[in-house]
Protein backbone atom coordinates (compact mmCIF):
# COMPACT_ATOMS: atom_id res chain seq x y z
CA UNK A 1 0.00 0.00 0.00
CA UNK A 2 2.95 2.70 0.82
CA UNK A 3 4.27 1.48 -2.28
CA UNK A 4 1.15 2.48 -4.33
CA UNK A 5 1.02 5.87 -2.49
CA UNK A 6 4.24 6.77 -3.46
CA UNK A 7 4.22 5.43 -6.87
CA UNK A 8 0.98 7.52 -7.10
CA UNK A 9 2.87 10.75 -5.60
CA UNK A 10 5.33 10.38 -8.08
CA UNK A 11 2.71 10.45 -11.11
CA UNK A 12 1.42 13.50 -9.26
CA UNK A 13 4.48 15.32 -8.83
CA UNK A 14 5.20 15.89 -12.42
CA UNK A 15 8.19 14.10 -12.29
CA UNK A 16 9.94 15.78 -15.52
CA UNK A 17 12.12 12.56 -16.30
CA UNK A 18 8.18 10.53 -15.91
CA UNK A 19 6.94 12.72 -18.06
CA UNK A 20 9.89 12.79 -20.49
CA UNK A 21 9.34 8.93 -20.81
CA UNK A 22 5.55 8.80 -21.13
CA UNK A 23 6.06 11.24 -24.33
CA UNK A 24 8.71 9.30 -25.57
CA UNK A 25 5.90 6.42 -25.33
CA UNK A 26 3.07 8.14 -26.79
CA UNK A 27 5.51 9.76 -29.88
CA UNK A 28 6.54 6.34 -30.90
CA UNK A 29 3.44 4.56 -30.44
CA UNK A 30 1.40 6.69 -32.15
CA UNK A 31 3.73 7.26 -34.87
CA UNK A 32 3.61 3.71 -35.49
CA UNK A 33 -0.27 3.41 -35.62
CA UNK A 34 -0.30 6.65 -38.21
CA UNK A 35 2.31 4.53 -40.52
CA UNK A 36 0.62 1.20 -40.38
CA UNK A 37 -2.75 3.18 -40.29
CA UNK A 38 -0.94 4.57 -44.09
CA UNK A 39 -0.02 1.21 -45.17
CA UNK A 40 -2.39 -1.12 -43.61
CA UNK A 41 -6.04 0.50 -44.73
CA UNK A 42 -5.01 0.47 -48.32
CA UNK A 43 -4.09 -2.52 -47.97
CA UNK A 44 -7.10 -4.46 -46.50
CA UNK A 45 -9.05 -1.97 -48.69
CA UNK A 46 -7.32 -3.70 -51.98
CA UNK A 47 -7.39 -6.89 -50.61
CA UNK A 48 -11.04 -6.53 -50.13
CA UNK A 49 -11.86 -5.36 -53.46
CA UNK A 50 -9.30 -7.31 -55.54
CA UNK A 51 -10.20 -11.14 -56.85
CA UNK A 52 -6.49 -12.43 -57.13
CA UNK A 53 -5.34 -15.95 -57.13
CA UNK A 54 -4.03 -17.02 -53.27
CA UNK A 55 -6.48 -14.64 -52.12
CA UNK A 56 -7.33 -16.52 -49.46
CA UNK A 57 -4.12 -17.20 -48.32
CA UNK A 58 -3.09 -13.85 -48.41
CA UNK A 59 -6.17 -13.60 -45.93
CA UNK A 60 -5.38 -15.95 -43.65
CA UNK A 61 -1.78 -14.91 -43.48
CA UNK A 62 -3.00 -11.64 -42.51
CA UNK A 63 -5.02 -12.84 -39.82
CA UNK A 64 -2.05 -15.07 -38.61
CA UNK A 65 0.44 -12.31 -38.75
CA UNK A 66 -1.84 -10.11 -35.96
CA UNK A 67 -0.56 -12.42 -33.30
CA UNK A 68 3.60 -11.46 -34.12
CA UNK A 69 5.86 -12.28 -30.99
CA UNK A 70 6.73 -8.76 -30.65
CA UNK A 71 10.40 -10.56 -29.69
CA UNK A 72 10.66 -11.77 -32.87
CA UNK A 73 9.48 -8.77 -34.86
CA UNK A 74 12.57 -6.75 -32.74
CA UNK A 75 15.30 -9.50 -33.55
CA UNK A 76 14.08 -9.27 -37.18
CA UNK A 77 14.34 -5.25 -37.19
CA UNK A 78 17.76 -5.79 -35.00
CA UNK A 79 18.78 -7.58 -37.73
CA UNK A 80 17.96 -5.54 -40.82
CA UNK A 81 18.79 -2.29 -38.85
CA UNK A 82 22.08 -3.21 -37.61
CA UNK A 83 25.35 -2.14 -38.56
CA UNK A 84 26.31 -4.96 -40.69
CA UNK A 85 21.82 -5.63 -42.18
CA UNK A 86 21.07 -4.06 -45.11
CA UNK A 87 19.30 -0.98 -43.69
CA UNK A 88 22.18 -0.58 -41.23
CA UNK A 89 23.33 2.53 -42.85
CA UNK A 90 20.42 4.63 -42.08
CA UNK A 91 21.88 4.21 -38.17
CA UNK A 92 18.61 3.85 -36.77
CA UNK A 93 19.42 1.02 -34.40
CA UNK A 94 18.87 2.30 -30.93
CA UNK A 95 17.12 5.33 -31.47
CA UNK A 96 13.29 6.22 -31.64
CA UNK A 97 12.79 5.74 -35.13
CA UNK A 98 13.87 2.05 -34.50
CA UNK A 99 11.24 1.49 -32.42
CA UNK A 100 8.53 2.85 -34.42
CA UNK A 101 9.53 0.73 -37.40
CA UNK A 102 9.57 -2.32 -34.95
CA UNK A 103 6.25 -1.08 -33.58
CA UNK A 104 4.97 -0.24 -37.64
CA UNK A 105 5.34 -4.15 -38.51
CA UNK A 106 3.52 -5.12 -35.43
CA UNK A 107 0.84 -3.42 -35.98
CA UNK A 108 0.28 -3.09 -39.95
CA UNK A 109 -1.07 -6.63 -40.13
CA UNK A 110 -3.82 -5.94 -37.18
CA UNK A 111 -4.51 -2.80 -38.85
CA UNK A 112 -4.78 -4.19 -42.84
CA UNK A 113 -6.98 -7.30 -41.33
CA UNK A 114 -9.21 -5.56 -39.49
CA UNK A 115 -9.66 -3.31 -42.49
CA UNK A 116 -9.87 -5.93 -44.95
CA UNK A 117 -13.23 -7.51 -42.83
CA UNK A 118 -14.18 -3.94 -41.88
CA UNK A 119 -14.28 -2.59 -45.31
CA UNK A 120 -15.37 -6.34 -47.39
CA UNK A 121 -18.13 -6.45 -45.72
CA UNK A 122 -19.12 -2.92 -46.60
CA UNK A 123 -18.35 -3.26 -50.07
CA UNK A 124 -20.52 -6.42 -50.27
CA UNK A 125 -23.69 -4.35 -49.07
CA UNK A 126 -22.40 -1.33 -51.33
CA UNK A 127 -21.56 -3.12 -54.23
CA UNK A 128 -24.29 -2.86 -56.64
CA UNK A 129 -24.99 0.66 -55.82
CA UNK A 130 -21.35 1.56 -56.38
CA UNK A 131 -21.26 -0.47 -59.43
CA UNK A 132 -24.63 1.33 -60.89
CA UNK A 133 -23.11 4.81 -60.39
CA UNK A 134 -19.92 3.65 -62.40
CA UNK A 135 -17.31 4.77 -60.09
CA UNK A 136 -14.22 3.79 -60.81
CA UNK A 137 -11.76 1.80 -57.89
CA UNK A 138 -10.47 4.91 -56.16
CA UNK A 139 -14.08 5.95 -55.98
CA UNK A 140 -15.12 3.14 -54.64
CA UNK A 141 -12.34 2.96 -52.32
CA UNK A 142 -12.48 6.30 -51.21
CA UNK A 143 -15.92 6.13 -50.70
CA UNK A 144 -16.16 2.92 -48.58
CA UNK A 145 -13.14 3.90 -46.07
CA UNK A 146 -15.17 7.03 -45.81
CA UNK A 147 -18.29 5.13 -44.76
CA UNK A 148 -16.33 2.64 -42.47
CA UNK A 149 -14.29 5.24 -40.50
CA UNK A 150 -16.11 4.71 -37.45
CA UNK A 151 -15.43 1.22 -37.35
CA UNK A 152 -11.66 1.80 -39.16
CA UNK A 153 -11.11 3.95 -35.81
CA UNK A 154 -11.21 0.25 -33.57
CA UNK A 155 -8.77 -0.92 -35.89
CA UNK A 156 -6.68 2.06 -35.00
CA UNK A 157 -7.78 1.31 -31.30
CA UNK A 158 -6.62 -2.43 -31.37
CA UNK A 159 -3.28 -1.49 -33.26
CA UNK A 160 -2.30 1.32 -30.54
CA UNK A 161 -3.48 -1.11 -27.61
CA UNK A 162 -0.87 -3.44 -29.00
CA UNK A 163 2.09 -1.02 -29.76
CA UNK A 164 1.54 0.96 -26.46
CA UNK A 165 1.45 -2.40 -24.14
CA UNK A 166 4.16 -4.07 -26.05
CA UNK A 167 8.22 -4.48 -24.42
CA UNK A 168 9.92 -6.99 -26.55
CA UNK A 169 10.51 -5.46 -29.76
CA UNK A 170 10.96 -2.11 -28.55
CA UNK A 171 13.90 -3.06 -26.11
CA UNK A 172 15.34 -4.67 -28.29
CA UNK A 173 15.98 -2.36 -30.93
CA UNK A 174 15.40 0.71 -28.94
CA UNK A 175 18.13 -0.58 -26.06
CA UNK A 176 16.33 0.80 -23.22
CA UNK A 177 18.61 3.69 -23.08
CA UNK A 178 17.67 5.98 -20.20
CA UNK A 179 16.77 9.59 -21.54
CA UNK A 180 16.95 8.75 -24.87
CA UNK A 181 14.79 5.02 -26.04
CA UNK A 182 13.15 4.58 -21.91
CA UNK A 183 9.67 4.72 -22.58
CA UNK A 184 6.90 3.32 -20.16
CA UNK A 185 6.65 -0.56 -20.83
CA UNK A 186 10.64 -0.39 -20.81
CA UNK A 187 11.01 1.62 -18.36
CA UNK A 188 8.39 -0.76 -15.73
CA UNK A 189 10.62 -3.88 -16.89
CA UNK A 190 13.86 -2.18 -15.79
CA UNK A 191 11.85 -0.75 -12.32
CA UNK A 192 10.61 -3.99 -11.72
CA UNK A 193 14.13 -5.83 -12.14
CA UNK A 194 16.06 -3.36 -10.28
CA UNK A 195 13.49 -3.55 -7.16
CA UNK A 196 12.18 0.07 -7.93
CA UNK A 197 8.53 -0.89 -7.40
CA UNK A 198 6.80 2.94 -7.05
CA UNK A 199 8.30 4.30 -10.15
CA UNK A 200 7.63 0.78 -11.92
CA UNK A 201 3.76 0.88 -10.01
CA UNK A 202 3.47 5.05 -10.90
CA UNK A 203 4.41 3.72 -14.73
CA UNK A 204 1.95 1.02 -15.17
CA UNK A 205 -0.73 3.35 -13.51
CA UNK A 206 -0.07 5.78 -16.21
CA UNK A 207 0.17 3.61 -19.16
CA UNK A 208 -3.41 1.94 -18.07
CA UNK A 209 -5.09 5.87 -17.56
CA UNK A 210 -3.58 6.90 -20.78
CA UNK A 211 -4.69 3.35 -22.96
CA UNK A 212 -7.75 3.89 -21.17
CA UNK A 213 -8.15 7.80 -21.84
CA UNK A 214 -8.06 7.06 -25.28
CA UNK A 215 -10.40 4.70 -25.83
CA UNK A 216 -12.97 6.51 -24.47
CA UNK A 217 -12.09 9.93 -26.39
CA UNK A 218 -12.17 7.51 -29.56
CA UNK A 219 -15.20 5.37 -28.37
CA UNK A 220 -17.23 8.91 -27.58
CA UNK A 221 -15.80 10.45 -31.29
CA UNK A 222 -17.51 7.18 -32.82
CA UNK A 223 -20.70 7.57 -31.21
CA UNK A 224 -21.03 11.25 -32.00
CA UNK A 225 -20.35 10.36 -35.39
CA UNK A 226 -22.66 7.40 -36.02
CA UNK A 227 -25.63 9.70 -34.47
CA UNK A 228 -24.91 11.86 -37.28
CA UNK A 229 -23.93 9.60 -40.13
CA UNK A 230 -26.05 6.45 -39.20
CA UNK B 1 -16.12 9.04 -72.17
CA UNK B 2 -19.08 10.45 -73.19
CA UNK B 3 -22.51 8.06 -72.90
CA UNK B 4 -23.30 7.52 -76.92
CA UNK B 5 -26.34 9.57 -77.92
CA UNK B 6 -28.70 6.82 -77.33
CA UNK B 7 -28.67 3.90 -74.76
CA UNK B 8 -31.48 2.92 -76.87
CA UNK B 9 -32.84 0.47 -78.17
CA UNK B 10 -31.74 -2.46 -75.18
CA UNK B 11 -31.41 -5.14 -77.06
CA UNK B 12 -31.42 -8.68 -75.53
CA UNK B 13 -30.59 -11.21 -77.99
CA UNK B 14 -31.01 -15.14 -77.22
CA UNK B 15 -29.88 -14.03 -73.55
CA UNK B 16 -28.98 -16.68 -70.86
CA UNK B 17 -27.97 -16.64 -67.55
CA UNK B 18 -26.81 -19.66 -65.41
CA UNK B 19 -25.78 -19.19 -62.05
CA UNK B 20 -25.22 -22.02 -59.17
CA UNK B 21 -26.19 -24.59 -62.07
CA UNK B 22 -29.40 -22.78 -61.95
CA UNK B 23 -30.43 -20.95 -65.05
CA UNK B 24 -32.13 -17.65 -64.04
CA UNK B 25 -32.47 -16.27 -67.84
CA UNK B 26 -33.73 -18.75 -70.36
CA UNK B 27 -32.91 -17.44 -73.89
CA UNK B 28 -34.69 -14.18 -73.58
CA UNK B 29 -35.04 -12.06 -76.51
CA UNK B 30 -36.19 -8.76 -76.43
CA UNK B 31 -36.37 -4.97 -77.11
CA UNK B 32 -36.78 -1.98 -74.40
CA UNK B 33 -37.67 0.91 -77.54
CA UNK B 34 -37.92 4.53 -76.53
CA UNK B 35 -41.94 5.57 -75.17
CA UNK B 36 -43.97 4.78 -72.53
CA UNK B 37 -42.78 2.81 -69.46
CA UNK B 38 -42.37 -1.29 -69.86
CA UNK B 39 -43.03 -3.16 -66.83
CA UNK B 40 -42.51 -6.48 -66.20
CA UNK B 41 -44.50 -8.72 -64.28
CA UNK B 42 -43.88 -12.23 -63.35
CA UNK B 43 -44.64 -14.48 -59.63
CA UNK B 44 -41.66 -14.17 -57.34
CA UNK B 45 -38.38 -15.77 -58.87
CA UNK B 46 -39.15 -15.53 -62.41
CA UNK B 47 -36.28 -13.01 -63.03
CA UNK B 48 -37.56 -9.93 -63.04
CA UNK B 49 -34.71 -8.39 -60.85
CA UNK B 50 -32.25 -10.37 -62.82
CA UNK B 51 -33.29 -9.46 -66.27
CA UNK B 52 -33.21 -5.21 -64.47
CA UNK B 53 -29.50 -6.11 -63.67
CA UNK B 54 -28.24 -7.79 -66.81
CA UNK B 55 -30.09 -4.30 -68.62
CA UNK B 56 -28.20 -2.28 -66.59
CA UNK B 57 -25.30 -3.90 -67.51
CA UNK B 58 -24.59 -5.22 -63.77
CA UNK B 59 -24.39 -8.85 -64.51
CA UNK B 60 -23.39 -10.52 -67.71
CA UNK B 61 -25.08 -13.10 -69.85
CA UNK B 62 -24.10 -16.24 -69.39
CA UNK B 63 -24.34 -16.89 -73.56
CA UNK B 64 -26.49 -14.29 -75.66
CA UNK B 65 -25.66 -10.59 -76.16
CA UNK B 66 -27.20 -7.59 -75.19
CA UNK B 67 -26.53 -4.38 -76.98
CA UNK B 68 -27.14 -0.16 -75.93
CA UNK B 69 -27.84 1.71 -78.94
CA UNK B 70 -25.67 -0.96 -80.65
CA UNK B 71 -22.88 -1.40 -78.98
CA UNK B 72 -22.01 -3.93 -76.33
CA UNK B 73 -20.08 -2.86 -73.12
CA UNK B 74 -21.53 0.43 -72.85
CA UNK B 75 -20.98 1.91 -69.26
CA UNK B 76 -24.02 2.80 -66.93
CA UNK B 77 -23.32 6.41 -67.90
CA UNK B 78 -26.79 7.33 -68.32
CA UNK B 79 -28.52 4.28 -66.93
CA UNK B 80 -29.65 4.15 -62.87
CA UNK B 81 -31.35 1.66 -61.24
CA UNK B 82 -33.56 2.00 -58.10
CA UNK B 83 -32.95 -1.75 -56.28
CA UNK B 84 -35.20 -3.85 -54.68
CA UNK B 85 -33.72 -3.22 -51.32
CA UNK B 86 -31.77 -0.17 -52.19
CA UNK B 87 -28.29 -0.03 -49.85
CA UNK B 88 -28.28 3.81 -47.85
CA UNK B 89 -24.91 4.77 -47.71
CA UNK B 90 -23.75 5.91 -44.16
CA UNK B 91 -24.39 9.34 -44.61
CA UNK B 92 -27.13 11.82 -44.67
CA UNK B 93 -30.43 12.03 -46.73
CA UNK B 94 -28.85 14.53 -48.65
CA UNK B 95 -25.41 13.42 -48.48
CA UNK B 96 -26.30 10.46 -50.20
CA UNK B 97 -28.42 12.19 -53.18
CA UNK B 98 -24.97 14.53 -53.59
CA UNK B 99 -22.78 11.56 -53.46
CA UNK B 100 -24.39 10.32 -56.63
CA UNK B 101 -24.10 14.02 -58.25
CA UNK B 102 -20.67 13.26 -58.16
CA UNK B 103 -20.34 9.89 -59.09
CA UNK B 104 -22.43 10.94 -62.03
CA UNK B 105 -20.25 14.18 -62.94
CA UNK B 106 -22.25 17.43 -62.50
CA UNK B 107 -20.85 20.26 -61.52
CA UNK B 108 -20.03 21.08 -57.70
CA UNK B 109 -21.83 24.31 -58.37
CA UNK B 110 -25.33 22.46 -59.16
CA UNK B 111 -25.24 20.39 -56.40
CA UNK B 112 -27.22 22.05 -53.45
CA UNK B 113 -29.77 22.91 -55.76
CA UNK B 114 -30.21 20.00 -57.39
CA UNK B 115 -30.21 18.02 -53.88
CA UNK B 116 -32.50 20.56 -52.83
CA UNK B 117 -34.98 20.43 -55.86
CA UNK B 118 -34.73 16.00 -55.67
CA UNK B 119 -35.29 15.87 -52.23
CA UNK B 120 -38.54 18.17 -52.71
CA UNK B 121 -39.53 15.84 -55.47
CA UNK B 122 -39.70 12.75 -53.76
CA UNK B 123 -41.22 14.17 -50.42
CA UNK B 124 -38.10 13.87 -48.10
CA UNK B 125 -37.36 17.47 -47.70
CA UNK B 126 -37.85 17.67 -44.01
CA UNK B 127 -35.38 14.75 -43.48
CA UNK B 128 -32.54 16.01 -45.61
CA UNK B 129 -30.22 16.10 -42.69
CA UNK B 130 -31.05 12.97 -40.91
CA UNK B 131 -28.76 9.41 -41.06
CA UNK B 132 -30.13 7.92 -44.70
CA UNK B 133 -29.87 4.53 -42.52
CA UNK B 134 -32.24 5.37 -40.03
CA UNK B 135 -35.30 6.51 -42.36
CA UNK B 136 -38.11 3.83 -42.71
CA UNK B 137 -38.25 1.66 -45.36
CA UNK B 138 -40.21 3.53 -47.81
CA UNK B 139 -38.45 7.05 -47.24
CA UNK B 140 -35.46 4.96 -47.81
CA UNK B 141 -37.11 3.69 -51.18
CA UNK B 142 -37.99 7.15 -52.40
CA UNK B 143 -34.50 8.38 -51.47
CA UNK B 144 -33.06 5.83 -53.68
CA UNK B 145 -35.30 6.98 -57.04
CA UNK B 146 -34.16 10.29 -56.19
CA UNK B 147 -30.65 8.94 -56.06
CA UNK B 148 -31.38 7.51 -59.20
CA UNK B 149 -32.85 10.37 -60.84
CA UNK B 150 -30.06 12.36 -59.76
CA UNK B 151 -27.95 9.95 -62.66
CA UNK B 152 -30.13 12.26 -65.02
CA UNK B 153 -30.59 8.86 -66.70
CA UNK B 154 -31.45 8.53 -70.35
CA UNK B 155 -33.03 4.77 -68.69
CA UNK B 156 -34.08 4.49 -65.63
CA UNK B 157 -34.61 0.66 -64.14
CA UNK B 158 -37.18 0.67 -61.05
CA UNK B 159 -37.44 -2.83 -59.07
CA UNK B 160 -40.52 -2.95 -57.48
CA UNK B 161 -40.36 1.26 -56.68
CA UNK B 162 -43.70 1.45 -54.46
CA UNK B 163 -43.56 -2.26 -52.76
CA UNK B 164 -43.07 -0.52 -48.67
CA UNK B 165 -44.70 3.03 -49.91
CA UNK B 166 -48.25 3.82 -48.37
CA UNK B 167 -51.13 4.87 -50.59
CA UNK B 168 -50.37 8.59 -50.38
CA UNK B 169 -46.46 7.74 -51.36
CA UNK B 170 -47.08 5.34 -53.83
CA UNK B 171 -48.91 8.05 -55.50
CA UNK B 172 -46.78 10.34 -55.29
CA UNK B 173 -44.20 7.99 -56.91
CA UNK B 174 -46.29 6.84 -59.85
CA UNK B 175 -46.32 10.62 -60.57
CA UNK B 176 -43.17 10.57 -60.56
CA UNK B 177 -42.58 7.96 -62.62
CA UNK B 178 -45.29 9.34 -65.22
CA UNK B 179 -43.45 12.91 -65.36
CA UNK B 180 -40.23 10.89 -65.66
CA UNK B 181 -41.49 9.19 -68.57
CA UNK B 182 -42.90 12.18 -70.35
CA UNK B 183 -39.24 13.92 -70.37
CA UNK B 184 -38.55 11.04 -72.57
CA UNK B 185 -36.92 8.95 -70.15
CA UNK B 186 -37.48 5.27 -70.60
CA UNK B 187 -38.59 3.59 -67.29
CA UNK B 188 -38.06 -0.18 -67.34
CA UNK B 189 -40.03 -1.61 -63.89
CA UNK B 190 -40.64 -4.48 -62.06
CA UNK B 191 -43.88 -5.03 -60.02
CA UNK B 192 -45.85 -7.21 -58.06
CA UNK B 193 -49.13 -4.50 -58.60
CA UNK B 194 -51.18 -5.56 -61.22
CA UNK B 195 -52.68 -1.94 -60.58
CA UNK B 196 -49.84 -0.21 -60.92
CA UNK B 197 -49.25 -2.00 -63.94
CA UNK B 198 -52.67 -1.44 -65.39
CA UNK B 199 -51.84 2.33 -64.52
CA UNK B 200 -48.26 3.12 -65.70
CA UNK B 201 -47.55 0.67 -68.50
CA UNK B 202 -47.13 1.14 -71.92
CA UNK B 203 -46.15 -2.26 -72.44
CA UNK B 204 -46.07 -5.36 -70.84
CA UNK B 205 -43.89 -8.02 -70.28
CA UNK B 206 -44.53 -11.53 -68.39
CA UNK B 207 -41.81 -13.60 -67.18
CA UNK B 208 -42.26 -17.25 -65.89
CA UNK B 209 -39.30 -19.48 -64.71
CA UNK B 210 -37.22 -17.32 -66.79
CA UNK B 211 -38.33 -17.06 -69.74
CA UNK B 212 -40.77 -14.55 -71.32
CA UNK B 213 -44.27 -15.98 -71.39
CA UNK B 214 -45.70 -13.18 -73.19
CA UNK B 215 -45.38 -9.30 -74.31
CA UNK B 216 -47.53 -6.90 -75.53
CA UNK B 217 -49.11 -3.24 -75.81
CA UNK B 218 -50.19 -3.25 -72.21
CA UNK B 219 -54.05 -2.62 -72.68
CA UNK B 220 -54.46 -5.83 -74.70
CA UNK B 221 -52.52 -7.65 -72.43
CA UNK B 222 -54.59 -6.76 -69.38
CA UNK B 223 -57.80 -7.21 -71.15
CA UNK B 224 -57.15 -10.18 -73.34
CA UNK B 225 -54.31 -12.50 -72.30
CA UNK B 226 -53.07 -14.43 -75.38
CA UNK B 227 -51.35 -17.72 -72.95
CA UNK B 228 -52.63 -19.59 -70.24
CA UNK B 229 -49.71 -18.60 -67.87
CA UNK B 230 -50.55 -15.06 -67.91
CA UNK B 231 -54.66 -15.16 -67.98
CA UNK B 232 -53.30 -17.50 -64.50
CA UNK B 233 -51.52 -15.03 -63.65
CA UNK B 234 -53.82 -12.44 -63.93
CA UNK B 235 -56.64 -13.94 -62.02
CA UNK B 236 -54.41 -14.04 -59.15
CA UNK B 237 -54.19 -17.91 -59.37
CA UNK B 238 -50.78 -19.99 -58.43
CA UNK B 239 -48.22 -20.69 -61.32
CA UNK B 240 -45.98 -23.43 -60.93
N1 LIG C 1 -26.56 -15.36 -57.78
C1 LIG C 1 -27.53 -16.30 -57.86
N2 LIG C 1 -27.26 -17.60 -57.75
C2 LIG C 1 -28.22 -18.53 -57.83
N3 LIG C 1 -29.51 -18.25 -58.03
C3 LIG C 1 -29.85 -16.97 -58.15
C4 LIG C 1 -28.90 -15.91 -58.07
N4 LIG C 1 -29.53 -14.74 -58.22
C5 LIG C 1 -30.83 -15.05 -58.38
N5 LIG C 1 -31.04 -16.38 -58.35
C6 LIG C 1 -32.31 -17.10 -58.53
O1 LIG C 1 -32.87 -16.67 -59.73
C7 LIG C 1 -34.28 -16.61 -59.64
C8 LIG C 1 -34.76 -15.26 -60.13
O2 LIG C 1 -34.43 -14.27 -59.18
P1 LIG C 1 -34.94 -12.76 -59.33
O3 LIG C 1 -34.48 -12.04 -58.15
O4 LIG C 1 -34.55 -12.27 -60.66
O5 LIG C 1 -36.51 -12.99 -59.28
P2 LIG C 1 -37.67 -11.89 -59.25
O6 LIG C 1 -38.56 -12.17 -60.41
O7 LIG C 1 -37.12 -10.53 -59.13
O8 LIG C 1 -38.43 -12.30 -57.91
P3 LIG C 1 -39.18 -11.36 -56.84
O9 LIG C 1 -40.54 -11.11 -57.41
O10 LIG C 1 -39.26 -12.24 -55.64
O11 LIG C 1 -38.38 -10.14 -56.63
C9 LIG C 1 -34.60 -16.92 -58.19
O12 LIG C 1 -35.07 -18.25 -58.13
C10 LIG C 1 -33.31 -16.75 -57.47
O13 LIG C 1 -33.23 -17.64 -56.40
MG1 LIG D 1 -37.11 -9.12 -57.70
Amino acid sequence: MTQDVTALQLVLSGDPALFAIVRLSLYVSLSAVALAALIGIPLGAWIALTKFPGRQGVIVLLNALMGLPPVVVGLAVYLMLSRSGPLGAFGLLFTPGAMIVAQTVLVTPIIAALARQTIEDLWIEYRDELSAMNLGPLGRVAALIWDARFSLVTALLAGFGRAAAEVGAIIIVGGNIEGFTRTMTTAIALETSKGDLPLAVGLGLVLIAIVIAVNALAWTARRAGERLAG
Amino acid sequence: MRAPSSELPIEFDHVTLTAGGVTILDQITLTLAPGAPTVLIGPNGSGKSTLLRVAMGLLSPSRGRITWGGLEDVPPLKRAIVFQRPAMLRRSAAANIRFALRAAGIPRAEHARRTGELLELVGLAHVADRAARRLSGGEQQRLALARALARDPAVLFLDEPTASLDPVATKGVEDIIRAVSERNIKVVMATHDLGEARRLAGDVVMLHRGRIVERGVAVSFFDAPQTGEARAFLAGELLI
